[in-house]
């Protein structure tokens, strides 16, 4: 207990330490994408669902949120809140279709929908189609506080980040969230017990949708602009590539992951398609090595020396 | 031979003429017998015969099948499993169906409360030392007795009062069978039906009230527990020991 309260005050000095050595649009974009594989990590790591175009929440949420900044001149919580709500409602449509079906099915219905939605913002008028949605503004948080400096701003969207987490951490280890990994297990059996599992499901699903469309959403605010990319499939692929290489079903593993695919990227962007080269290198490294990703193999190696020492 | 209290009994579930099917084959061809309430009913018959079938098409997990299954009055055929559950059947499959993402404790508190009646938490830990001591435990790390325990526990905390058990005492040390064998028979002595599946006759003889035989899909006997007693070899011939 006591190296853990140690473990997280370590973490809390490095992360509000964090934006005076590196770059901030760098570290909140991994935060962006921490809360991003957070919102993946419940549907496939907790609850046993592969959505296949888990961008269409994140993209269009960017595209709402810049939508509300740019006409309404909301403050910045309430349009988040919006871009939330919107991918919620996007999340309940998407999931009373797709949830009819399981497996492959059901990852085929998401990637469908996810096109369709693409195709739909590269269309309306509001988004400005491939040129994308520019000069989005960071109204005033709580319409008081200044954000434009990306210094200052790296601190808000950190509090988000950490509410975000947070609220994840609360829905799996809450009885809802026992239901799920149980479903996971073994749907037929809940269903026996006498729950209805759709329903478990596609709440989870709305949730998954509302978290990842926060993460669109600020994202939104963090570039200042929204673009067809953060609705593409490649997002889709990098949120299941920052899941799985973290550790699938674990709290961390995603918050690693998304860390981990962030820096490389960022650290590859000179060579081009190269990068993407690397990431398909990296996904079968961790397929047959890390079959339980970074942190679960770590976790494993963990677990072993302390049964070993407790031997 | 029913005694007098047999026949005044209330019927609580009524099979009848059921038939049921894994994709195209055909399993269980027009199977037909009746549950009386507070009565312990064993199907009994050789591996195949179609006894966990017709358990698994009661629970409505086998979704094709014809005839007609009644729960007091209510059609369960073409019905939705956790419906049937909801009415107040607790089904405790073979596999044992332990989550093994979750804690005993998790596992234990898991299901939903259906019908009022059921044991509390506290009661079931009380019912069942062992799992307090292990409640913090992966549940698939308990010993098979103990993960029979547990799914059988398990089901008592939604208030079912008609239960299922598929081969409780499958895989399981004598020592431990006697156990199970005696937690069957309180639930029974506290007013449960029960329906249970056993390939072990010393077993399914010592705990139930009545024996149907099951043998292709068929019912080929009905004997009261006296009878079993009386026509022991008439019974082994049908499951061929």
């Amino acid at each position: 207990m006591m190296t853990r309260i140690l473990l997280l005050g370590v973490l809390a000095v490095l992360l509000i330490a964090a934006p005076f050595f590196a770059y901030p649009v760098t570290l909140m974009t991994i935060l962006c994408f921490v809360i991003f594989a957070c919102s993946f990590n419940l549907l496939l790591g907790y609850t046993g669902l592969l959505c296949f175009g888990h961008a269409m929440f994140f993209g269009s949420a960017a595209y709402v949120t810049g939508y509300l900044l740019k006409t309404t001149g909301l403050s910045l919580e309430l349009a988040l809140l919006g871009g939330a709500g919107a991918t919620a409602l996007l999340g309940l449509f998407v999931g009373l279709i797709a949830l009819r079906r399981s497996g492959i099915q059901f990852a085929m219905i998401t990637f469908a929908i996810a096109q369709f939605v693409y195709f739909l913002l590269l269309r309306a008028p509001f988004t400005g189609g491939e040129d994308g949605m520019q000069s989005i503004p960071r109204s005033a948080l709580f319409g008081v506080f200044d954000i434009s400096s990306s210094f200052t701003f790296y601190y808000v969207v950190l509090g988000i980040t950490v509410l975000s987490v947070w609220f994840f951490y609360r829905i799996v280890h809450s009885p809802f969230g026992e239901v799920l990994k149980a479903i996971r297990d073994n749907d037929q059996r809940v269903e026996s017990l006498g729950f209805k599992p759709e329903r478990f499901k596609l709440v989870a699903f709305v949730l998954s949708a509302a978290l990842a469309g926060l993460a669109g959403g600020l994202k939104a605010t963090v570039f200042q602009f929204a673009t067809l990319t953060d609705v593409s499939f490649p997002i889709s692929s990098e949120v299941i590539l920052m899941t799985l290489l973290g550790g699938l079903g674990t709290l961390s593993g995603p918050i690693v992951g998304a860390g981990i695919i962030i820096l490389l990227n960022d650290y590859l962007a000179d060579f081009g398609e190269w990068a993407l080269i690397a990431q398909g290198v990296i996904l079968l490294l961790v397929i047959m090595f890390f079959r339980r990703g970074v942190v679960g193999e770590l976790d494993r190696v963990l677990r072993k020396i302390r049964a070993r020492r407790a031997s | 031979m029913t005694t007098e209290a047999e026949t005044l009994a209330r019927t609580v579930l009524s099979v009848e003429n059921l038939s049921a099917w894994y994709a195209e084959s055909k399993v269980l061809h027009g199977i037909s017998f009746d549950v009386r309430e507070g009565e312990l009913l064993t199907l009994i018959g050789r591996n195949g015969a179609g006894k966990t079938t017709t358990l698994r098409s009661i629970m409505g997990i086998v979704k094709k099948r014809t005839g007609s299954i009644t729960f007091n009055g209510d059609q369960l055929i073409g019905r939705r499993i956790y419906e049937i559950a909801r009415k107040g059947i607790g089904y405790c499959p073979e596999e044992r169906a332990i989550f093994s993402s979750l804690s005993v404790k998790e596992n234990l508190t898991l299901p939903p409360v259906l019908q009022s009646g059921g044991m509390g938490d506290e009661e079931l830990l009380e019912a069942f030392p062992n799992l307090r001591s292990r409640a913090s435990s992966q549940g698939t790390k308990l010993s098979g007795g103990e993960q029979q325990m547990l799914a059988i526990a398990r089901i008592l905390r939604t208030g079912s009062r008609f239960l299922l058990l598929d081969e409780p005492s499958e895989g399981l040390a004598p020592v431990v069978v006697k156990e199970i064998g005696e937690l069957i028979l309180r639930l029974k002595a506290r007013g449960f039906t029960i329906i249970l599946v056993e390939q072990n006759l010393r077993f399914a003889k010592r705990v139930a009230d009545r024996h149907v035989v099951v043998e292709n899909g068929k019912v080929v006997d009905i004997l009261s527990a006296a009878q079993l007693d009386s026509d022991m070899e008439r019974v082994q011939s049908y499951l061929g020991v």
